[in-house]
């Protein structure tokens, strides 16, 4: 792993990143080189929106992202509130969200929860949902990701009434929303493990 | 218990041919039937079960064995039909060689059925030991016993009736029925386990078996060189689908699980079907023969039988696919589609020699989408409940065959060397192999695979009759240690099966493997694992990676771009999964809120069980019991749902009523067919109906005590008979007159009488009309006999009291005597007055009928008719007719009945009076033209009445106004339905 190292000491905090996403220096190395792919630029931070001219953001470089319904509520859970650029290290801990679950891991860093923790996936694809940051999915902001998800498929109406029920179905407190506990609560019985990780390269 | 039922079974079909073949021999041919009866019942069972038995398994071939080695019994059985009709003509002929194939075949299901039954009578009993042992055990039972009978056994699992008919049923039913999205999430562990594992149990196997015959440990009488012991290691090493889903549907483990072992003994099958054939052809041509480009071929042989065999199911699926895009005229047929196809793949791919297994369940993973979609949701269920009665049906024969087969001496050349060692090796190498490719693959699985789950994969390794079937097909003359294998083969399958069978779910149990939670998606789950979906393809794409996320969501797109577009219907390729999801959730919550007594028109009390629902239930044994437990209270058992007593009635009655109110125009329409139908009977019916109209009129009048009731009243009838609405305002101020004209009693219960034979015929018709629950009728107070679907039904309406389950038609049995109940009541009911009724109903409805213009003009007839019909002599004023209603007319209880109806309704109704005076404001308009021909005839026997009913003699009257020819009304009557 000597040439592996050599070159991730090139990165900025490489170790610290490994220590605190779980990923090994190839990961690391690897998603430098995407990183770097993706920053136009060459700033070292990924923009949500040019700011001068609102050209397409860095992330528009992912072809496939363009077709993906909700890619840019995906993307926007990238930068965290208020900010408008990611740099590598929060690139690599949001992706560190999608790490499949280590069993022996959560184990020694028992004291503070490990980004890949289906909590912390569950808080990802929350903040996907939940635009504005207020801690709750409300109905609005949960038929836009419907809407994008289902699009020309069904109508207003349907969307209406699929929203209406999924927020009556999970909301606990009767608020109109979704808050993340009531948000958590619907899915326990989901495999959060298996059906939010992918499988990085090594 | 079992032996019991199958015995009683046999000697019943046995006995059946008694008489022509037992007895005649004994007695001669001249004599009858009835003495040898007695004779040869204490006889059969030990000598005739057999008898019957021997035909069972293949049919054909079978029966010529068993004809040709049963020289005793059958041969009876086959020349008595012949010799003994000696002279002249039978009345009575004993056709058994005709039906008996067909007949042998159905009881071999009925006896499998029964069988079942039996298992499940003792629920503690079934959990613990799986179905497939019991089964196997009865097929122990009923070999020995055709054994014990026979000298020898001419059963057994017949291979060719197994892989072309046995086995399509079931691996079609899992391949339809196969999780894609699991069974692709897992397809790295499955395509592993299936090919390397059992390439590695085959070698690893044989190799080691002929190393055991090298060391002696295996007798020298197995004849056996190295390729006997590989062709053997092949087939002994497959896990077999059969035994897997028999045994692992009943642990429940969790899906992941489940869908890797069960994937696995569905895709090893390429992998057997090869080395099998490959070892087969290399046993034929000797091993010194085989040449280098040999073994090259063996390999390609597989990846042409296995790719091929995937190919030709891909492409029966889309032609499935698309054949049921255009079955929308021909609904039903749509099952027949979805069988054919999915069968004719595994033939095609038996034809080619390729992968069956893999063929028909790829066809089954590919259309199910499409299928599902295009075809009706009746046609969904009943592919659903035929392929699975199917294949259920058919594992209980395997496994009855698997028993039967075992019982048979020629079979057991039994070396324990051999038997022992074989047993050893697959359950050693079926652990090491999955140790050692777990091990591999969890280097690449999201979810690693724990030693649990190992534990259990390798435990569940069972072998069943795909193994047997083939060793039984090998040819003895190539293979010398055919029998050997046999056995081995058959104490394999008896150990997986029973051993493993009965002890995996303790094994389970005790090392708390994750159970299956059967519980359907909520709608949250269902969106949020799509968004899930989408963020992981999402960063797979930001982070540069092309994972099984990337080319999922490639698949999606082209699925959805052209293969969607090709096979679904265009209705249905707008859909969106989603929404469908969604309506399910909802329609399985209805239901759910249904059967808890729920009240669909409140909504206030609709709850959302699907969120109550989320505890788990793991011990989910079949779909009835899931919906029994689910806590959502879902239950489909028709009985329980029936006994459910109190508010169910209510809701019943209510929803009754709903119903009946929106079929009103069907019935309408039904009307008018029915009157033209009815008409050319002449005259008698204008009169019925006449006297019927009368007898609703007074009916209505008696509840005029009030204003406003009758208004009510005018309005809840205002569609049948907006007629009345009118005149009876001018009826009022006469009233008091025409309660003077005492009427006959009789004159309903006479013409009930008279008419009676009359009704049959119309029998039928009336059915769709006669009236629907009546929630205002109390039965008590209604004479049994009495026409009873005349009252109250105007009156209807949802506010009024539930009076119980006899109001309720489909419940008919439960009240005593079904007092209104449509059926019934046709019987009961004088057919004159349903005639009239009925009538009345369609000449209101029908803007031309007759009577209704001449009765504003004479408001006293009806007061009149309402008087004789009903009111007994005794009868008074007009309030107090509840009192009076003891006598007889049916009719008369309809007063009182109507009036708590008519008071609940009143608010409502005094809202809707004005849009219902307008309602009937295009009738009476429209009645005025025909009206206008006719209103001469009708006024007169009205009018007439009221002199000769005052007169004293109110049969006679009543009889000439049931008699009086309306004339004219007739005619315009039949078309006037036609004209609405």
């Amino acid at each position: 792993m000597g040439s592996s190292n050599s070159s991730v000491n090139n990165i900025p905090n490489a170790q610290e990143l490994m220590q605190e996403t779980g990923f090994s220096a190839a990961h690391i190395l690897r998603l430098h080189e995407r990183f770097e792919f993706l920053d136009k630029h060459k700033c070292g931070q990924l923009r949500l929106v040019d700011r001068p001219t609102n050209q397409p953001q860095d992330f528009g470089a992912v072809q496939e992202l363009a077709l993906n319904p909700i890619g840019d509520s995906i993307i926007s859970a990238f930068f965290s509130p208020g900010q408008e650029t990611v740099d590598f290290a929060s690139f690599v801990r949001i992706l560190a969200h999608f790490r499949p679950t280590d069993r022996n891991q959560s184990r020694d860093g028992a004291q503070q929860e490990p980004a890949n923790s289906s909590i912390r996936k569950l808080k990802f694809a929350f903040q996907m949902y939940d635009q504005d940051r207020d801690g709750k999915i409300s109905r609005a902001e949960l038929l836009q990701v419907l809407r994008a998800m289902l699009g020309i498929q069904v109508t207003e109406e349907q969307l209406q009434s699929i929203a209406e029920r999924a927020i009556q179905e999970a909301d606990l407190d009767r608020d109109d929303a979704i808050s993340f506990d009531e948000f958590r609560k619907s899915l326990e019985k989901v495999d959060i493990d298996h059906k939010m990780s992918i499988r990085f390269l090594r | 218990m079992l032996l019991l039922g199958l015995t009683l079974l046999l000697t019943a079909a046995a006995a059946a041919d008694l008489p022509d073949t037992g007895a005649p021999p004994l007695l001669g041919p001249g004599l009858g039937f009835s003495p040898s009866v007695s004779a040869s019942a204490s006889a059969p069972p030990l000598l005739l079960l057999p008898q019957p038995r021997p035909e069972y398994g293949a049919p054909g071939v079978a029966l010529a064995r068993s004809a040709a080695e049963e020289p005793a019994v059958p041969a009876e059985e086959e020349e008595g039909p012949h010799h003994h009709h000696g002279g002249g003509y039978r009345v009575v002929q004993w056709e058994w060689s005709y039906v008996q194939t067909p007949y042998i075949i159905a009881i071999w299901l009925l006896v499998a059925s029964v069988a079942k039954i039996l298992f499940h009578f003792s629920q503690r009993f079934t959990t613990v030991v799986p179905e497939s042992c019991m089964l196997i055990l009865l097929g122990l039972v009923l070999g020995g016993v055709v054994l014990i009978a026979n000298k020898k056994q001419l059963y057994q699992l017949e291979p060719a009736l197994f892989f072309l008919f046995l086995l399509p049923t079931i691996v079609g039913d899992a391949g339809y029925f196969m999780p894609a999205r699991l069974f692709f999430d897992n397809l790295g562990a499955i395509l592993t386990y299936a090919v390397v594992g059992t390439l590695w149990n085959a070698f690893c196997t044989g190799f080691c078996l002929y190393a055991a015959k090298l060391l002696g440990v295996i007798d020298e009488r197995v004849q056996a060189d190295l390729m006997d012991f590989l062709l053997f290691g092949a087939l002994i090493s497959a896990v077999d689908p059969v035994a897997v889903l028999a045994v692992f549907e009943e642990v429940h483990v969790n899906d992941t699980l489940f869908i890797i072992v069960f994937g696995e003994s569905l895709v090893n099958d390429a992998v057997t079907v090869v080395l099998y054939k490959v070892y087969i052809s290399f046993v034929e041509v000797g091993v010194e023969n085989v040449q280098t480009a040999d073994y090259f071929k063996g390999v390609a042989s597989f990846l042409i039988v296995s790719i091929g065999g995937t190919l030709v199911g891909l492409v029966f699926a889309v032609i499935l696919g698309f054949i049921t895009r255009f079955t929308k005229k021909v609904r039903i047929i749509e099952p027949l589609f979805v069988f054919l196809m999915v069968y004719l793949a595994y033939l095609t791919a038996e034809l080619f020699s390729l992968s069956a297994i893999l063929s028909m369940t790829f066809c089954g993973i590919g259309a199910n989408k499409y299928v599902e979609a295009n075809i009706s949701q009746k046609s969904r269920t009943t592919v659903k409940y035929t392929m699975k009665t199917l294949a259920s049906i058919a594992e209980t024969i395997i496994f009855i065959f698997l028993g039967i087969s075992a019982v048979d001496k020629s079979k057991w050349a039994w070396d324990t060397g051999l038997v022992s060692c074989t047993l050893v090796f697959i359950f050693v190498f079926r652990a090491a192999g999955v140790i050692g490719q777990t091990w591999v693959l969890n280097r690449f699985r999201l979810v690693p695979l724990d030693k649990i789950d190992q534990v259990v994969m390798s435990y569940g390794g069972l072998r069943g009759a795909v193994a047997f079937a083939l060793v039984v097909l090998l040819d003895g003359e190539q293979v010398k240690a055919k029998d050997y294998f046999v056995a081995t083969t058959i104490v394999v399958v008896f150990f997986t099966v029973m051993f493993q069978g009965l002890t995996i779910k303790p094994l389970v149990d005790w090392l708390k493997v994750p159970r299956s939670t059967s519980r359907k998606p909520t709608i949250n789950e269902e969106i949020h694992e799509r968004a899930f979906d989408h963020i992981l393809t999402a960063v797979e794409d930001i982070a540069g990676l092309q994972g099984y996320h990337h080319w999922r969501d490639k698949w999606e797109q082209f699925d959805k771009n052209y293969l969607s577009k090709l096979l679904l219907r265009k209705s249905v390729y707008r859909k969106s999964e989603l929404w469908e999801a969604y309506q399910k959730i909802n329609i399985r919550d209805a239901i759910s809120v249904i059967d808890q007594g729920g009240n669909v028109l409140t909504s206030a009390r609709l709850s959302l069980p699907s969120m109550a629902s989320r505890a788990s239930f793991p011990e989910v044994t079949n779909v009835t019991n899931y919906l029994r437990e689910n806590g959502s209270g879902v239950c489909l058992d028709l009985q329980v749902i029936d006994n459910v007593p109190g508010a169910k009635v209510e809701e019943d009655t209510e929803t009754h009523h709903v119903l009946a109110e929106n079929l009103y125009k069907p019935r309408r329409r039904y009307q008018s067919h029915y009157s033209r139908h009815f008409m050319p009977l002449g005259e008698k019916e204008r009169q019925d109906r006449e006297v019927f109209q009368r007898n609703m009129k007074s009916r209505m009048e008696t509840f005029k005590s009030t204003r406003h009731k009758r208004h009510k009243k005018e309005r809840s009838l205002k569609k049948r008979r907006g007629s009345d609405a009118k005149e009876d305002g001018s009826d009022k101020p006469r009233r008091n007159v025409s309660w003077q004209d005492k009427n006959p009693v009789v004159v309903p219960v006479e013409s009930e009488e008279e008419k009676g034979e009359h009704s049959d015929p119309e029998k039928e018709e009336d059915v769709g009309i006669t009236f629907v629950a009546r929630k205002a009728e109390t039965p008590k107070q209604r004479p049994k006999s009495v026409p009873a679907a005349l009252d109250g039904s105007p009156l209807a309406s949802p506010s009024s009291p539930p009076s119980g389950d006899s109001h309720l038609p489909w419940k008919g049995s439960v009240g005593s005597p079904p007092p209104c109940v449509s059926v019934e009541a046709n019987k009961i009911i004088p057919v004159d007055l349903q005639q009239a009724w009925n009538q009345s109903i369609s000449s209101l409805e029908s803007i031309s009928s007759p009577p209704v213009p001449a009765e504003p003009v004479h408001p006293r007839v009806s007061a009149l008719s309402r008087l004789g019909g009903p009111r007994p002599a005794s009868y008074t004023p007009p309030g107090s007719t509840a009192g009076s209603t003891s006598s007889i007319g049916a009719q008369v209880l309809q007063g009182p009945f109507c009036f708590p109806e008519r008071n609940k309704k009143e608010e409502e109704e005094e809202e809707e009076e004005g849009g219902a005076v307008q309602e009937m404001q295009p009738l009476m308009s429209s009645l005025r033209p025909p009206g206008s021909l006719m209103p001469p005839p009708a006024p007169p026997p009205p009018g007439s009445a009221p002199g000769q009913a005052g007169g004293g003699n109110p049969c006679v009257y009543l009889r000439s106004l049931v008699m009086a020819p309306s004339p004219g009304s007739g005619e315009p009557h039949s078309r006037g339905p036609t004209q609405l």
